[in-house]
């Protein structure tokens, strides 16, 4: 009895939380009478001007009191998240500038939909080097495993989501997604697949528990 | 060629040009107003404020392939959009649209000609452009069978029934105005509400205003009753094969009926085109219209369709029942 009792104190303190307000509809008419009470009723407290209120008041809001709300998307664009996966992207070292990849192999062995195709060899160092790598979008399912599993944090997923391209191979190669040598300064680390979005204060809203 | 030729081959001219234009700027102003009470921006890119959208889908319209269904009826298909768009220009013949007035002399060719406040001021003005309004239903029912697709007859279908509904409660609802001023034509319901405000029929028929109003709606398929094309149910309805400019002409034929019904409500309930204290009449005139196609866009903002059934329980059940005492309570004002 004891949980049910702590159960229902729960309830009553989110319910004191959350202002969720229960529309009173009335009741539904079965039959003729009421029913037709119920239309003059509506029709002589105009009601239908109320909609005409509502959306004349949405008007004024979004000429006057600058709530309108489109974002002129080519040109403006809302932030996405950093978990959001998109288009991956190669991270170079910050020291050197080499690119950190180290060709173990990790993400094409763990790719789940097998689109990861690498080749390497040894350089004149005897140091294992990236001759190819490609990734095939047109199998990729974005699930992150790569970026996961990669032990350098080399390979991790951009922001890059208008993947729109003219051939199949847009986008997808090693140095298509490595990052421009000159744009060193300017490469972030990926906040991981647990970070929240710069915007998140902002999103948070009480989350209805219970109802 | 007398004068009032003159004038009434230009008044003709005016009509065609501007009601068109109109219709076009319409639907700007329309995607405009729809956009603003959804907080969204509307047309944008093309020209200042999106202005040359207009052109823009005009260009579109004329360039766009026309289609003829292989199993369709190519006659009646292509007979269809014309009789609405004709229908919807024939109506305005008998609608005033500003004051009589006479081109100064100075003017070469047409100096001196008068220009009629109608371009036919005929006796039965009233049931002459309801009439024909009613008679541009036909383009749907028409189009709607011609094109051998089941969304068009099911379109077809719907025009039959709204059309039903609708008439007699337009027909019964300006039956009370026309039996207080005692004439068919616009011209005498314009004049007889001359004495400023308060001599508004308005005050005196609000129901029947109303009840115009909601006819008014349906005859033009505005919002709470578009049932013919309701894209949700039906795709498109009776225009669901048409296509570039066949498709137009429907088009324009429903903003051209969208004016009429304004202009109706304006002349027959709200005073016309008469001057106003120190107003003038033209001003006032242009305003009231204006107000009337505002109506329609913001009622489409709104509120939701209703269904064919409910259609016709509304108007069998509810507005024709109270067309009718309308009716008998004005005969017995104007009898005592
Ligand atoms: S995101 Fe998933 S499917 Fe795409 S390359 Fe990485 S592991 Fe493969
Ligand atoms: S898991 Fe990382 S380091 Fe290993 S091959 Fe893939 S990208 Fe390179």
């Amino acid at each position: 009895m004891a949980h049910i009792e702590e159960h229902k104190e729960t309830h009553t303190v989110q319910k004191e939380k959350q202002n969720y307000v229960m529309l009173d509809l009335g009741k539904t008419p079965k039959f003729g009478m009421p029913a037709f009470i119920q239309v003059v009723k509506r029709s002589l407290s105009l009601e239908l001007l109320k909609g005409l209120g509502v959306t004349f008041r949405e008007m004024i809001n979004a000429l006057f009191k600058g709530k309108m709300h489109t974002t002129k998307y080519p040109f403006e664009k809302l932030p996405i998240s950093p978990r959001y996966r998109a288009i991956h992207e190669m991270l170079r070292l910050l020291e050197s500038g080499h690119y950190r990849c180290i060709g173990c192999g990790l993400c094409e062995k763990i790719c789940i939909s097998n689109c990861i195709a690498m080749e390497t060899r040894y350089d004149e160092n005897q140091r294992k080097e990236v001759s190819q790598y490609t990734i095939n979008f047109g199998r990729c399912i974005f699930c992150g495993y790569c970026a996961e599993v990669c032990p350098e944090l080399a390979i991790v997923h951009g922001g890059r989501y208008e993947n729109a391209s003219e051939q199949r191979a847009g986008f997808s190669l090693f140095e298509d997604m490595l990052t421009p040598i000159d744009k060193l300064k300017e490469q972030k680390e990926f906040a991981g697949f647990g970070s929240i979005s710069p915007n998140a204060d902002e999103n948070i809203k009480k989350t209805p528990l219970a109802y | 060629m007398d004068a009032l030729t003159i004038g009434t081959i230009i008044k003709i001219l005016i009509i065609l040009a501007i009601v068109s234009a109109i219709a076009g700027f319409g639907t700007y102003i329309e995607r405009k107003v729809l956009a603003f009470m959804q907080r969204r921006l509307g047309p944008m890119h093309v020209g200042p404020f999106g202005l040359l959208q207009i052109a823009a889908d005009g260009i579109k319209l004329f360039t766009k392939e026309d289609i003829i269904p292989q199993n369709a009826n190519k006659f009646i298909f292509s007979l269809a959009p014309v009789i609405t768009a004709a229908t919807a220009f024939i109506a305005m013949a008998a609608l005033p649209l500003f004051p009589t007035f006479t081109i100064p002399k100075s003017l070469p060719v047409i100096g001196g000609a008068i220009v009629p406040s109608t371009v036919a001021d005929i006796n039965i003005g009233i049931l002459f452009i309801l009439g024909t309004m009613a008679a541009g239903l036909y383009g749907p029912l028409l189009a709607g069978m011609a094109q051998s697709n089941k969304w068009g007859i099911i379109g077809s279908a719907r025009t039959a029934v709204q059309f039903l509904s609708y008439e007699v409660v337009t027909g019964l609802s300006v039956l009370a105005p026309i039996m207080l001023v005692g004439s068919l034509s616009m011209i005498d319901f314009n004049d007889a509400q001359a004495g400023g405000i308060t001599s508004w029929l308005i005050w005196q028929q609000p129901i029947a205003f109303v009840l115009f109003l909601i006819a008014g709606f349906a005859e033009t398929n505005r919002t709470p009753f578009d049932l013919l094309e309701h894209e949700a149910e039906i795709v498109s309805g009776y225009l669901t094969e048409y296509s570039g400019l066949r498709w137009g002409m429907f088009f324009i034929g429903e903003y051209a009926n969208m004016i009429t019904i304004s202009i109706i409500a304006a002349v027959v309930f709200c005073g016309g085109y008469n001057d106003l204290a120190f107003i003038s009449g033209w001003f006032l005139f242009v305003l009231k219209v204006v107000f009337f196609f505002f109506l329609m866009l913001w009622a489409r903002a709104a509120w939701p369709h209703v269904r064919p059934d409910q259609m016709m329980w509304l108007c069998w059940k509810v507005l024709m029942p109270l067309a009718v005492i309308n009716i008998l309570i004005t005969g017995i004002v104007v009898m005592l």
